[in-house]
C-alpha cells in the first residue's frame, strides 16, 4: 500500500462554532412538534411513527413464525393465522417499508444535501405526515375491528366477494397512505429540481439524491394506480359493481395487472433509497470517491424506468398469453443488469480504499451480500421455466425478504446509524451497534435461507398447516426469526439511550464530504448559516481528488 | 411416508428433470456471482482496512472497460437463461394434441375432478403413467391453483374461464398436490394426491367406475335444457348450429373474432350476450349457476367438443324455445 498521504480539505476538518439554536432545542412542547414545518422535525415525526409500525408488523411476524414451528395448526386458528400474515404484509409494506427511507432519511437529508433551507413545500410536507397518520389510524381500526385476511395483495374475487373481514377499512388505509407518499415524492422532485445550492449541478449531487429522485418519480407515476385499484375493489365489494368478479361480468386477472403495475415498482420504491444509502456509506467508509458515479446514477434511473414494465412476471401462471409472458420475462432479465452494475461499482470503490469497519459499513457489507442473493434468486423467478414450479411457494417468500429485509431494511438501519449523529448530535454506542448488525445478519440468513429450499421442495405460501417433512427447515427459520428479533430490539434500546447519555458527535464524525456534514449537528432550524456554494464534485476527500474527479 | 431429507423434490414427470437442469444452471451462475462478490468484498475490506485516520487513498473515478464488462457479461448470461427458460415454458404450457383430458374444478376448499368417461373424484386424481394428461381447470368461487411439485407444474384456477396445464407422469406412485393460490380459511387443507398407475391398472380402475361418459351426459343436458330446440339445422335460423365448432375461429358482431375454446363456450352459455356471433340476434337466455353448475358446464363442453357433422340430437318433444327477455 502506498503511504503517500494528502492533506485533507480544511473546511471538512475544522470544526465550526456551534450555533446557538439547533432544530431540536429551538422550541419545546407538543405544539412545536405537531405544527412544525421544519423538514427535520417532520422526519423525526415519521421516524417515530414508522418505527412503531415496524414493531407492530414484527409482532405479526412473530405470530406467523411461532405457528409455523410445528406442522399442525396448533397455536392459532386458520382464520387468525391468515389475518396474522395479511397484517404483517399490510403493515410492513404500506406503513413501514414504503415510507421508511424516503419519509425519514429523505425528509431529513434532501434539503441538507442540496444546500436548501427546507423542502419546496413545507406545509405539504406536514400534511403528508397527517395523511400518513390518518391512514395508519384507519389501519389500526381495521386490525382492532377484526383484522383482514386477504393477504396484502387483496386479490379478487376473494377480497371483494368471499372474505368476511375488514377488507374495506384495510384497503382504504393503504389508499389514504398512498397520498402521503405522493406528496412526499412531489416535494422531493420539486426540491431537487429547483432548490439546489449555487454550483450544485446534477452530476455533483450525492448519489442518495439520485436514488431518491428516481424513487419519487416511481411514487408519482405508480401510486395513483394502486389508489384507483383499491378504490375499484372497495366499490365492487360495497356496491356490487362488476369490475373484477366474473359473476358480475368482471375479470379477476385485471385486478392482478393493475395491482402489480404499482406493486412491482413499489419494490423499487423500497430498494432504490437503500441503494442510495449504500452509495453514501461505501464512499465515506472507504474514504475514496465513488467508482463509476455516472453509471450508478443512471442505473437508478434505468431501474425506475424498466421497473414499470415487468409487472407481468408475477402472473406467469395466471393464464396470461405465453407471448406476453415472454416479453415480461425478457424485461425482467433486463432490469437485473443495473442492479449488478451498482454492486460491482460499490465493491470497486473499496478497492485500494481506506476501509473502516464501523457499524454503518457493516450494514453496507450486509446489504451487498444479502441484496446479491436476493437479486440472483430473482433469476429463478424471472425465468419462465423455473417460475412455474417456484411461484406461490416459499422460494418467493425468501426471495422478496432478501430484497426487502436483507436489502431495504439493512440499508435503512445503516443509514440511520450513519446519520444518527447528524440527526441527534450524539454518537450511538459503537460496540452495541456492531453487535446488533452482526446479530441481524446471522438471524436474517438463518430465517430466510431455509425458505429457498422449502420453496423448491414444494412448500406453498400462506399455509397454516404443512406436511411434516417440511418441519426441520421451518424450525430453523423460526429459530432464526427469534435471533433476528433480538437484533431489531437492540438498536431500539441503545439508540434511545444514546439520545441522553452518548457522547456528542461533532459536526462531521466520519470525515464525510456531503453538504449535510458541513453544518452543525444537530443542524440549526435553517440548516445553514450561509447558503453554501458548491465548487467540487461529490465525494472529494482530498486536494488530490479535487484535481482528478471530473 | 418418506421422511428422508432430499434437497429437491422427487422427479416424477417428463418435465421435472428439464426444470431441474434449468434450476442447476441458474444455481451455478448465482453461486459463482455470490462467491465472487463475497470474496471481493471480504478481501478488499480486509486488505484495504483503515489503518490510520490521516491516510487518504488515491482516487479512482471509474473504468469504462470494467463498466462495459460487468454490463455485458451478466447480460449475455441473462439472455441465455431467458431463451432457455422460454423454450421450456412453451413446452410446459402447450399440451400435446393427444393428451388425456381431465376437468378440474376448485372450490373452497376442495378439488373436484371429472374424467372423460364420467368418473368423478374429490382431492384424488388417478392418471396413467407414460401418457400426457391435460388438466382443464376452473373455479367455482375464488382463485385457486393446482400445484404438483413432483411434476414441477402448476397453474391458477380462475372463476369464469378455463386454464390448462399438462404433464406426463413417468413412474407409478402417489404424489402430493396442493392449492397454491391463497383462497381463505382452509387454503392449507385444500390438498390431495395424484395416483399414477400402470396403464393396464389404470384401465381396470376406469372400467370399475365407468359411468355415462361426460360427452353423453352433456348430450342429455343439451336436450334437457332445450338447447336442441334452437341449435339445430331445422330450427329456422334461430341459433347457429354447433357441429364442428370447437377450435374454429368465430366471427363476432362488431368485426372481431374469437377462437371457440372451452372458455368461449362457457362464456356463451353463462353470458350469451357478451360475444354474439356475427349475423345472429342476441336472443339466447343466460344460463346462470343455478341452471348449469360448473360440473354440468364441463359436461356440455365435453359434448360440444366432440360434436361432429350430423350428430346434433333431434328434438324429442315440441317445446317452447327459451328466450332472453330483450329490453324493448
Amino acid at each position: 500500500m502506498t503511504t503517500a498521504t494528502v492533506e485533507p480539505r480544511p473546511d471538512l476538518i475544522e470544526p465550526r462554532p456551534r450555533t446557538r439554536a439547533d432544530y431540536l432545542n429551538v422550541a419545546y412542547g407538543v405544539r412545536s412538534w405537531l405544527l412544525t414545518l421544519d423538514h427535520k422535525r417532520i422526519a423525526i415525526l415519521y421516524l417515530v411513527s414508522v418505527s412503531l409500525f415496524f414493531f407492530v408488523g414484527g409482532l405479526f411476524a412473530v405470530l406467523v413464525r411461532l405457528e409455523l414451528a410445528t406442522p399442525k395448526g396448533d397455536l392459532l386458528s386458520s382464520d387468525a393465522y391468515n389475518k396474522a400474515f395479511t397484517l404483517h404484509g399490510v403493515v410492513m409494506l404500506f406503513f413501514f417499508l414504503i415510507p421508511s427511507i424516503p419519509a425519514t432519511l429523505g425528509n431529513f437529508l434532501v434539503p441538507l444535501m442540496v444546500g436548501a433551507k427546507d423542502l419546496a413545500f413545507p406545509r405539504l410536507n406536514l400534511l403528508s405526515w397527517y395523511i400518513f397518520i390518518a391512514g395508519g389510524i384507519l389501519g389500526i381500526y381495521a386490525m382492532l375491528a377484526g383484522g383482514v385476511d386477504t393477504g396484502w395483495t387483496f386479490y379478487t374475487p376473494y377480497s371483494t366477494k368471499k372474505a368476511y373481514t375488514e377488507v374495506v377499512p384495510a384497503a382504504m388505509a393503504a389508499f389514504i397512505t398512498g397520498f402521503s407518499s405522493i406528496l412526499t415524492g412531489l416535494n422531493f422532485v420539486v426540491t431537487i429540481h429547483r432548490m439546489r445550492a449555487p454550483g450544485l449541478t446534477w452530476f455533483r449531487l450525492p448519489l442518495f439524491i439520485w436514488s431518491i429522485y428516481s424513487t419519487s418519480l416511481v411514487i408519482l407515476l405508480g401510486t395513483p394506480v394502486i389508489a384507483i385499484t383499491l378504490l375499484l375493489a372497495a366499490i365492487e365489494r360495497v356496491w356490487g359493481v362488476g369490475i373484477f368478479d366474473p359473476n358480475l361480468g368482471g375479470d379477476p386477472v385485471l385486478f392482478q395487472h393493475l395491482f402489480w403495475f404499482y406493486s412491482h415498482p413499489a419494490v423499487y420504491i423500497m430498494i432504490l433509497p437503500s441503494m442510495g444509502v449504500i452509495s453514501e456509506l461505501v464512499t465515506t467508509f472507504s474514504k475514496k470517491v465513488i467508482f463509476g458515479y455516472h453509471f450508478i446514477a443512471f442505473a437508478s434511473v434505468m431501474i425506475g424506468v424498466i421497473g414499470f414494465l415487468v409487472w407481468g412476471h408475477h402472473m406467469f401462471v395466471s393464464g396470461q398469453s405465453p407471448w406476453g409472458a415472454l416479453i415480461f420475462s425478457f424485461l425482467t432479465y433486463l432490469v437485473a443488469i443495473p442492479s449488478a452494475i451498482k454492486v460491482f461499482n460499490w465493491i470497486s470503490t473499496m478497492w485500494r480504499g481506506s476501509v473502516s469497519w464501523q457499524t454503518p459499513m457493516l450494514y453496507a457489507f450486509g446489504f451487498i451480500g444479502l441484496f446479491t442473493i436476493g437479486g440472483l434468486t430473482g433469476l429463478y423467478l424471472g425465468n419462465l421455466g423455473t417460475d412455474v414450479h417456484l411461484t406461490h411457494t416459499y422460494f418467493v417468500v425468501a426471495h422478496f425478504h432478501y430484497i426487502m429485509v436483507g436489502g431495504a431494511i439493512m440499508g435503512y438501519l445503516g443509514g440511520l446509524h450513519y446519520w444518527w449523529p447528524k440527526m441527534t448530535g450524539r454518537m450511538y454506542p459503537e460496540f452495541w451497534g456492531k453487535l446488533a448488525a452482526m446479530i441481524i445478519f446471522i438471524g436474517f440468513n438463518l430465517t430466510f435461507f431455509p425458505q429457498f429450499v422449502l420453496g423448491y421442495q414444494g412448500m406453498v405460501r400462506r399455509y397454516h398447516e404443512y406436511d411434516p417433512e417440511f418441519q426441520v427447515l421451518n424450525v430453523m427459520s423460526s429459530a432464526g426469526a427469534s435471533i433476528l428479533g433480538v437484533g431489531y430490539v437492540l438498536p431500539l434500546i441503545y439508540l434511545i439511550w444514546s439520545l441522553k447519555y452518548a457522547k456528542e458527535a461533532g459536526h462531521n464524525p466520519w470525515g464525510a464530504t456531503g453538504l449535510e456534514w458541513s453544518t452543525t449537528s444537530p443542524p440549526p432550524p435553517e440548516n445553514f448559516d450561509v447558503t453554501p456554494v458548491v465548487t467540487l464534485p461529490a465525494y472529494v476527500y482530498s486536494r488530490e481528488e479535487a484535481q482528478v474527479v471530473p | 411416508m418418506d421422511t428422508k431429507f432430499a434437497l429437491l423434490p422427487e422427479q416424477a414427470s417428463t418435465m421435472a428433470p428439464r426444470v431441474d437442469t434449468m434450476f442447476w444452471f441458474i444455481t451455478a451462475v448465482a453461486a459463482f456471482f455470490t462467491f465472487l462478490i463475497a470474496a471481493l468484498l471480504l478481501s478488499f475490506a480486509i486488505r484495504y482496512r483503515r489503518r490510520t485516520e490521516d491516510y487518504f487513498p488515491k482516487p479512482v473515478v471509474g473504468s469504462l472497460p470494467l463498466e462495459l464488462s460487468w454490463t455485458f457479461v451478466p447480460l449475455a448470461l441473462a439472455l441465455v437463461m431467458f431463451f432457455w427458460g422460454a423454450s421450456l415454458y412453451f413446452d410446459i404450457v402447450r399440451p400435446p394434441d393427444n393428451a388425456l383430458e381431465v376437468y378440474v374444478t376448485g372450490k373452497q376448499w376442495m378439488w373436484h375432478l371429472q374424467h372423460p368417461g364420467g368418473q368423478r373424484e374429490i382431492n384424488l386424481l388417478h392418471v396413467p403413467a407414460g401418457r400426457a394428461v391435460k388438466l382443464i381447470l376452473t373455479s367455482e368461487d375464488v382463485l385457486h391453483d393446482f400445484f404438483i411439485p413432483a411434476f414441477r407444474v402448476k397453474t391458477d384456477a380462475i372463476p369464469g374461464r378455463y386454464t390448462y396445464i399438462w404433464f406426463n407422469a413417468t413412474k407409478p406412485g402417489t404424489y402430493r398436490f396442493y392449492c397454491a393460490m391463497y383462497c381463505g380459511t382452509d387454503h392449507s387443507r385444500m390438498t390431495g394426491y395424484v395416483e399414477v398407475m400402470e396403464p393396464s391398472e389404470y384401465e381396470r380402475w376406469l372400467n370399475e367406475r365407468a359411468d355415462l361418459s361426460l360427452a353423453l351426459q352433456g348430450r342429455q343436458l343439451f336436450q334437457k335444457l332445450n338447447c336442441v330446440v334452437c341449435h339445430q339445422p331445422r330450427a329456422g335460423g334461430r341459433a347457429p348450429v354447433l357441429e364442428n365448432l370447437f377450435g374454429t375461429t368465430v366471427p363476432l358482431e362488431g368485426g372481431q373474432t374469437v377462437v371457440a375454446d372451452e372458455s368461449y363456450l362457457r362464456e356463451s352459455i353463462r353470458t350469451p350476450a357478451a360475444k354474439v356471433r356475427a349475423g345472429w340476434r342476441p336472443i339466447m337466455p343466460a344460463f346462470t349457476k343455478d341452471k348449469v353448475s360448473e360440473e354440468d358446464m364441463v359436461k356440455l363442453i365435453a359434448f360440444l367438443k366432440g360434436l361432429r357433422q350430423g350428430q346434433t340430437p333431434p328434438r324429442v318433444e315440441e317445446s317452447e324455445p327459451p328466450e332472453a327477455k330483450v329490453k324493448k
